[in-house]
């Protein structure tokens, strides 16, 4: 009976192993990406989340560029190339986009700026 | 004076923003990335849909002028519409039209180049649709016009119309 019970605990100790075969390092990768892609034809929603027939065949793309060995970042790029900015939901600084990522500190800082100069009249 | 400076740049601005917007409103939101055009078309492997013989982009892409690459699938409505636009393209001899049957059952495919006539010289097939993803497209139907150096000239996202058909044939010319 003991021997059964600890041949038992053995079988769940080893059967951990097989939890880490769940999401190997290539899904990790892929779902990351698609996350990060925006689905062009349902716009609102990226890619992991779309059921379209862009999200899908776009799914099979990705797998076959993440199994040709392309690093995340030049998959981006060959995205890009092919469907420009627009496709990516993290956006490039560039002279298109210089207000998008600079208006948002500008009144932050103009925010502190604002703040601090009441709080020296409060004093 | 103060208060009166803020209340027009307040309003200034809801205009600002009324009249982006409602400029927006009958604009697409789809758009033809610059990049695309003028760039070496990809190279693909598929296969011809009657005859299911396997067919790469080196032979399709190697006898003309001119081509137009058609993606298209029987169950898409806005394709029956374009139809008689790539029929009347067919007749330039120095253009040569080929189709991309887009995620579609063979049959399907087969029955409707029967009922609308065949523009294509080459159909070929593209099963899961990653040729097209490939090719930078995003559904059917969509044409791109091609020179006998492999680069895209036009990109045309939607249906063709006659607007789109003179502006091809602009090019052509």
């Amino acid at each position: 009976m003991k021997i059964k019970f600890y041949f038992l605990i053995l079988l769940v100790i080893l059967n951990f192993k097989s939890l880490y075969a769940i999401e190997p390092n290539n899904e990790i990768l892929k779902n990351k990406i698609l996350k990060n892609i925006r689905c062009l034809i349902c716009q609102g929603q990226s890619v992991y989340d779309s059921q379209s027939d862009f999200a899908i065949s776009m799914k099979l793309v990705i797998d076959q560029k993440i199994n040709e060995g392309l690093s995340e970042n030049e998959i981006y790029n060959y995205l890009k190339g092919q469907y420009g900015q627009w496709i990516s939901y993290d956006p490039e600084f560039n002279k298109k986009t210089f207000i998008l990522w600079g208006l948002p500190i500008l009144l932050f800082v103009t925010g502190g700026v604002i703040v601090f100069r009441k709080l020296i009249v409060i004093k | 004076m103060k208060n009166k400076f803020l209340l027009s740049i307040a309003i200034f601005f809801l205009i600002f923003c009324f009249i982006v917007l409602f400029k927006s409103l009958n604009n697409s939101n789809v758009y033809v990335p610059e990049s695309t055009l003028n760039k070496p078309l990809i190279n693909f492997n598929s296969q011809d849909l009657f005859s299911t013989i396997k067919i790469s982009s080196d032979q399709i892409f190697a006898d003309s002028e001119f081509y137009i690459l058609n993606i298209w699938a029987s169950w898409c409505l806005p394709c029956r519409n374009e139809h008689p636009y790539l029929m009347e393209f067919n007749k330039n001899s120095s253009i040569k039209l080929i189709g991309l049957n887009y995620k579609d059952n063979p049959d399907n495919a087969k029955k409707f180049i029967n009922k609308f006539g065949n523009p294509y010289s080459v159909n070929i097939v593209d099963s899961n649709g990653t040729i097209s993803i490939k090719l930078g497209a995003y559904g059917v139907p969509e044409t791109f016009l091609i020179n006998k150096e492999r680069k895209i000239l036009k990109k045309i996202i939607g249906p063709l119309n006659e607007k789109l058909v003179k502006e091809i044939n602009l090019i052509i010319k």
